[in-house]
């Protein structure tokens, strides 16, 4: 029995902003089964009273001045931009409202 | 094909609905520099000017956190009476926008940097009401976008975008309200008030510019009505585009009328983010969002857990400014007002106005009827807040020197006060100018009285017979002789003086 | 130096040789740099260990080397000497792809912290190195790019994701290279070409201008072919950056002095713990002969060798593939065709959202979706605590063993990798076979804390390298540097002489 099916797949994809092909659902769905499966493992272990680590040097409080420094040029800044216009990332339109 | 929704009555609604808000504003600091980077933080500027690796997003570069953005946050936090976490993270928020350069948001999750406080809020009639605060967190703002073709810039039918990331990484902190339950046919102004008095507040730590107009301060309104009598929440719907004080009330009230007449003919009502029309006071519906919003977050694993220290807090809280609501209360002891004229005011926003002019050397009195009469008149005609009239609180106090000193009537200080709003410099400088001093030479006053005389002389002779009144025909010809600029209490007294009597 | 398989003459110097040569003025980095920049051009078309080389570049480096020399400012004890740097830190005069489609012919607006200390110190930047796509995978295999060669066996992979790097070092390209590590990106590289490979303790070496794949577990590191040259590179590369929060802001470990002390002296004292778990099933024989003989050599030297239990390094590998997909799932979001990179299927009617899947799709390589899925399921709202709050838990555990260890010994000890290097193409279709090559070196990026693999030999059965993996507690990476060197001085004695000098003869076209 197939813990990951299609449209999960498909769905983690639309998530994740892949425009994944009708074979890649199916590869994906084995593969992911498979890793998944094994990765569960993690749960065997008891660790209800154990803290997670999400770091892994023991730092807190590490601020930076507020002291303005250069940043880029906006020539540096657009140099990468597949489109630009008047100082702008050009970019197709965006149909979704704001988060 | 868009419905007309339907509103209902307002009276009804309060009589038929139990009204819950939830109050999310977020707030741009004004640090000199971004939340984790070292652009500069300041509105306005040329597109993508104020930008780096870091706020940009670029492959590689990494988060810093601005540790005056957390002092800030923490200062928030004591004024609204909350507690500081002992240790907090930041977290991302995970959703794909072009407006946001990571495609996740670097903002705090359940681990806020302030929890568990409140605001006591007046309303109009002096009452007050508890806001409760669920918590305040920090985090970045996204960049702009502009929208090329279609209509009026507007993201729908546009043909594509143009993205500035000024303000990509300006940092927030977004206060959030427990519900707000108890307010009933209030809660359109409990709404207005919460708003009105955090922005006072935050001014007062100023730790923001606080403009709405600008952004600086954003407003979310998340409205839902329950059956009167019942418990359970109502299904919410969250107002966003909430630009002014005045919309905060407005799109509340629009919401609740809507809501009920949704309720009451038997629909159902959708969560969802609407949009307020400041043109129309109504709320329409975003887009609906084909999936479930699922934002995957996890701890920020660039940045290191913040333990705010005991000591730093308390240092902190030794920080804060008196709070609004106290320097309302000394204001009032102060000047000796009534409840009445304490409410004009604050409402006139003209409190700190009038106390920087008392300071400035003018009396109690003047001072406030100068920011709450002809000023706020001013404001009012011109459309803009009293604050940014143009005119500061030190020349308000020179133009009542000015007035004390006999040197101007009230008719002329107001043309003087007109003529710093138009720009045209110091109170001194527009006197000069437009050659506005009171004629206090009395040496030039008689020859002007003495032709006046000459010129009405029955007049004159009535006078002189004992018909005092009769000397108002001689001073008004004075004051027009003189355009004006006169003390007409003076050229009486000249007058009478030069008529013997 | 007259091995055929080096290339002969100053290629086949070890770095500090080579600066030994630039102090006493008896060569000069120009001619070093070009003895370099030939022996690519006459060996990389058969390794493929560059995707791009700035010979323009790298001679303007090493003419200011020298002009800093003549004028007695050598900025380092590295100052004039050639590298390798791997194609995952940003650099201003040259592409950094990062080994994926997404940033072809991307070049950065800034310099990685690493890139400009190396440029401060005076190092040679030759190039950057091949590397599976966002430093996803264990062969190198997963580039879009082609896969590098290990100059042990063509056929043969030379380690991933940094196998660009550890090629570049056995090919004798380049005497130093840099590599990160994320789950054993540096070492298992190092261990498969026989080749030394440090990851430091995490926060070591800043990650400023590193792309990131994992931000909690990846961290950059010096590559060589001895001890004494990784812990010179080491020196220049570490130390507190205040633009990684993460970054350290304690002194730079005594690495140097550790390899040199080690160098001359045994290890009398020094306690050394072989982990119980790696090892057995799963351990190619040769290498577990290898590596047992190498922990004899260590007893030799006078270290006091006991076995010690890590029981829950067995949970390292899933928490691991859980850990570092979910960051990758989240990291590797920004690359979405808005402001760099590739932009696929912008034809005017198309929304930003379309072309940004669109995008991914096409610029992501297998493997790099394959983990974006991953991430983006164990994420999930109720799949977190499951997996990624789950894994976490183990994280923390894991560091406890380490801990745990560390009363009881100085040093741990494990073979790097459980085989040697595996054919080209064998394993690309099983995802978790591939994932066991970092079965052993994970535990260290997971707790933070620093380790090293330094070839001990080659596997019997097959002539191929095999590497010994020392670990350190966190920021202790010296003792790495200690341990290392007495060992490598011990092998070469035992063996007749460095094992790298047995690369077969690379057959230039
Ligand atoms: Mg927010
Ligand atoms: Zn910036």
């Amino acid at each position: 029995m197939s813990k990951i099916s299609r449209d999960e797949v498909a769905h983690l994809a639309g998530l994740a902003r892949l425009a994944v092909t009708e074979a890649e659902l199916d590869t994906f769905a084995g593969q992911l089964d498979v890793i998944l499966e094994s990765v569960a493992r993690v749960g065997e272990v008891a660790a209800d009273d154990i803290p997670p680590t999400s770091h892994a040097v023991p730092v807190t409080n590490v601020f930076r001045a507020d002291e303005v420094r250069g940043g880029l040029t906006p020539d540096q800044a657009l140099s990468g931009a597949p489109a630009v216009e008047e100082g702008r990332f050009r970019v197709p339109r965006i149909l979704s409202e704001e988060a | 094909m868009t419905a007309i929704a339907e509103i209902m009555d307002y009276d009804e609604v309060v009589e038929r609905f139990d009204p819950v808000l939830g109050l999310e504003v977020h707030v741009e600091l004004s640090t000199r520099t971004k939340m984790f980077c070292g652009c500069a933080n300041a509105f306005g500027a040329e597109p993508n000017t104020q930008v780096c690796p870091v706020c940009l997003g670029l492959p590689g570069a990494l988060p810093v956190v601005n540790g005056k953005a957390v002092e800030s946050a923490i200062r928030i936090g004591l004024a609204l009476n909350c507690e500081v976490a002992e240790w907090c993270r930041f977290a991302r928020k995970n959703y794909f926008y072009p407006d946001m350069p990571k495609n996740f948001q670097t903002s705090q999750y359940d681990e806020p940097i302030v929890h568990d406080g409140y605001l006591d809020v007046v309303l109009d009639d002096g009452e007050t009401f508890r806001v409760e605060i669920e918590r305040a967190h920090m985090e970045e703002d996204t960049g702009k976008s502009l929208h090329v073709g279609g209509a009026t810039g507007r993201i729908h039918g546009a043909e594509h975008s143009l993205l500035d990331y000024n303000r990509a990484g300006v940092p927030l902190i977004e206060i959030v309200t427990k519900p707000i339950v108890g307010a009933g046919a209030r809660a359109p102004e409990v709404a207005r008030a919460y708003v009105t008095a955090l922005r006072d507040l935050l001014r007062a730590l100023d730790v923001s510019d606080v403009r709405m107009d600008q952004g600086s301060l954003r407003c979310d309104a998340n409205v839902s009505l329950r059956p009167r009598g019942t418990e359970e929440f109502g299904t919410r719907t969250e107002t966003k585009n909430v630009n002014s004080l005045r919309s905060v009330e407005r799109a509340v009230r629009y919401e609740m009328q809507r809501q009920a007449a949704v309720l009451s003919s038997g629909g159902a009502i959708r969560q969802e983010t609407r949009h307020f029309d400041e043109s129309t006071g109504s709320t329409s519906a975003g887009r609906p969002k084909e999936t479930s919003e699922d934002y995957r977050y996890f701890p920020e694993p660039d940045l290191v857990p913040i333990a705010p220290s005991r000591e730093w807090v308390a240092e902190l809280s030794t920080t804060l400014p008196e709070l609004p609501w106290e320097r309302r209360k000394r204001a009032q002891e102060e000047w000796k007002l009534s409840d009445e004229e304490l409410r004009d005011l604050v409402n006139a926003g003209a409190l700190e106005l009038v106390a920087e002019t008392v300071e400035a050397g003018a009396a109690p009195g003047d001072a406030r009827s100068w920011w709450v009469a002809y000023l706020a008149q001013q404001a009012n005609t011109r459309g803009v807040e009293l604050a940014d009239l143009g005119i500061a609180p030190k020349q308000v106090a020179r133009v009542v020197e000015l007035v004390a000193e006999g040197k101007l009537t009230n008719k002329l200080a107001r043309q003087v006060v007109d003529g710093v709003l138009d720009g045209e410099g110091e109170p001194d400088e527009v006197v000069a100018a437009r050659g506005l001093e009171v004629v206090s030479d009395d040496s030039a006053l008689q020859a002007a009285i003495d032709e006046a005389l000459a010129a009405q002389p029955d007049v004159a002779e009535k006078i002189r017979g004992g018909k005092v009144q009769a000397a108002g025909a001689i001073v008004g010809a004075v004051m027009r002789a003189t355009k004006g600029q006169a003390d007409a209490k003076r050229v009486r007294e000249l007058v009478l003086a030069a008529c013997g009597v | 130096m007259t091995s055929t398989a080096s290339g002969g003459g100053l290629t086949g110097l070890t770095a500090s040789e080579l600066a030994a040569k630039l102090r006493a003025g008896e060569v000069s980095s120009v001619e070093v740099t070009q003895a370099h920049l030939d022996r690519i051009a006459a060996v990389d078309q058969d390794v493929h260990a560059f995707l791009h080389v700035d010979a323009e570049g790298a001679l303007a480096a090493a003419r200011k080397a020298d002009d800093d020399r003549a004028s007695g400012q050598a900025a380092s004890p590295l100052a004039g000497v050639p590298l390798a740097l791997k194609d995952v830190l940003t650099t201003t005069d040259m592409p950094t792809t990062c080994g994926s489609k997404m940033l072809e012919g991307w070049t950065p607006p800034y310099d990685a912290t690493v890139t400009r200390r190396l440029r401060e110190a005076g190092v040679v930047i030759l190039g950057k190195t091949n590397m599976d796509e966002f430093a996803m995978g264990s062969s190198t295999e997963n580039s879009a790019y082609g896969p590098t060669r290990n100059p042990w066996d063509l056929d043969r992979i030379p380690g991933g994701s940094g196998g660009g790097s550890s090629a570049a070092l056995a090919a004798f390209e380049a005497p130093l290279a840099i590599g990160t590590d994320t789950g054993g990106s540096i070492r298992q590289p190092g261990a498969v070409t026989g080749t030394v490979g440090v990851k430091p303790t995490y926060g070591g070496v800043s990650r400023y201008g590193l792309v990131a794949f994992s931000s909690s577990l990846d961290q950059p590191g010096p590559c060589a072919r001895t001890v004494l040259d990784a812990a010179l590179l080491h020196e220049v590369i570490a130390g507190h950056d205040p633009m990684d929060s993460t970054s350290i802001d304690q002194p730079v470990p005594p690495v140097v002095a550790a390899a040199r002390e080690g160098a001359a002296g045994g290890l009398a004292g020094v306690r050394v713990g072989v982990v119980r778990e790696f090892s057995g099933d799963g351990y190619q024989p040769g290498v577990q002969r290898a590596f047992d003989a190498a922990v004899r050599q260590l007893a030799e030297l006078g270290a006091e060798v006991v076995e010690v239990s890590c029981p829950h390094f067995d949970y390292a590998l899933p928490a691991y593939y859980l850990i570092a997909p979910s960051e990758c799932s989240s990291n590797l979001a920004r690359f979405d065709a808005m402001r760099y990179g590739l932009r696929v299927g912008d034809d005017g009617t198309r929304s930003a959202e379309e072309v940004m899947s669109l995008t991914r799709e096409a610029g992501f390589g297998p493997e790099v979706k394959r983990r974006i899925m991953i991430g983006t399921y164990a994420l999930s709202s109720g799949y977190y605590d499951a997996y990624y709050g789950q894994a976490q838990k183990v994280r923390t555990l894991i560091t406890r063993d380490f801990t745990a260890a560390f009363e009881q010994v100085d040093v741990l000890v494990s073979p790097t990798t459980p085989t040697t290097a595996f054919r080209i193409g064998e394993r690309v279709d099983d995802p978790m076979a591939m994932y066991l090559a970092d079965l052993c070196t994970i535990p260290a990026n997971l707790a933070g804390n620093g380790a090293m693999s330094i070839p001990c030999g080659l596997s019997d059965e097959d002539g191929l390298p095999v590497g010994l993996q020392i670990m350190a507690p966190a920021m202790a990476d010296d003792r790495l540097y200690r341990v290392g060197a007495a060992y490598e001085v011990a092998r070469d004695a035992a063996q007749g002489g460095a094992l790298i000098n047995r690369v077969p003869t690379l057959e230039a076209v």
